[in-house]
């Protein structure tokens, strides 16, 4: 198990100099930059006049709705990955249950393409 | 020698990990803007990740980082987003959830205790529920779960295609809101004009003009 693990060491040495780049990038300019603030400097950019209302806003529900349906097909590939690697040993068996599923949840796709969910408006 | 330092480095990654795990989940709790709580559910997932990873766990902590870190986590971001909450109004009533929250804690808990004290009491019951997982240097772990899934689990594999296509279902019942009146282009029916049904011209007599 451990040579699995000795293969993941290029993606810790990878993390952790990103890591070290990204702190490097967030404390050099505490130690180095010219600060003079005042008020009109850290107030919001808004081309001129002063910011209507809080940046954090409600907005359409239909963002949730294309993010869930994307998370559902998102899943069902992941459920191909296993399939598709040990798909010599499964026999028609195997075939046929990820047949199953799929057919499953292509009921599904129709369902929401028929009803429009696809669509923006 | 070297046995021994792989355990020690093995050691030293899982106490990273678990440490930087709970603390980040401690961090979701007691974090005051839901947008920080979600952020720290990230890092408690990925760290998940790698505790799985030290498992030889290899698609699961894979699995993990795609699914959860990268859609669940978003739709989180989407629904603290959407709430519109008043953060200091939400902080106010968060002592009023204490019973239920430490009600389910305690559940949570007793469910690990027997768990592990199953296994303390009855070491060998490992055995008897025979894992079916091949040892880690003849198959991957991918493979490992494919030659199970869906042959000898299949049903709880239909099932979960069941319950992706309620969830489908049930997202698009609950969202989905078209609006009237919405003006939509329909190509064939743009292509199919003519001119006859698009033109008309009309002769008008001089000084008179259309009526």
């Amino acid at each position: 198990m451990s040579e699995l693990l000795l293969d993941y060491l290029p993606l810790v040495i990878f993390i952790a100099v990103a890591m070290a780049i990204g702190a490097a990038l967030l404390v050099v300019p505490f130690l180095v930059a010219y600060k003079q603030p005042d008020p009109e400097k850290l107030s919001a950019y808004e081309c001129g006049f002063n910011a209507f209302d809080d940046a954090r806003m409600k907005f359409d529900v239909r963002f949730y709705l294309v993010a869930i349906l994307f998370i559902i097909f998102d899943l069902e590939v992941s459920f191909l990955f296993p399939w598709a690697v040990a798909f010599g040993e499964l026999g028609l068996f195997g075939f046929w249950s990820m047949m199953v599923f799929l057919g499953v949840l292509t009921v599904g796709f129709i369902y929401e393409w028929r009803k429009g969910a696809l669509e923006w408006d | 020698m070297r046995g021994a330092l792989h355990m020690i480095v093995y050691a030293l990654f899982f106490y990273l990990f678990a440490g930087v795990c709970i603390a980040s989940a401690i961090m979701v709790v007691a974090s005051r803007n839901p947008v920080y709580s979600v952020l720290f559910l990230i890092l408690a997932f990925v760290n998940a990740s790698g505790l799985f990873m030290l498992m030889g766990a290899e698609f699961l902590a894979m699995i993990l980082v795609v699914v959860y870190v990268g859609a669940v986590a978003v739709l989180f971001l989407f629904v603290v987003m959407m709430l519109d909450v008043d953060f200091a109004e939400l902080r106010q009533g968060a002592l009023q959830y204490l019973p239920i929250g430490t009600l389910v804690g305690i559940v949570l808990l007793a469910e690990l205790l027997l768990v592990v004290g199953a296994w303390a009491i009855a070491p060998h019951v490992a055995d008897v529920i025979a894992a079916p997982i091949p040892p880690f240097y003849s198959v991957s772990n991918t493979e490992a779960l494919g030659q199970v899934l869906y042959t000898r689990y299949v049903y709880f594999f239909q099932v979960a295609g069941v319950i992706l296509l309620v969830a489908m279902i049930g997202a698009i019942v609950l969202t989905l809101r078209h609006k009237p009146n919405i003006k939509r282009q329909d190509v064939s029916q743009q292509v199919a004009r003519t001119k006859a049904d698009a033109i008309e011209v009309v002769k008008v007599k001089s000084g008179q003009g259309l009526s």
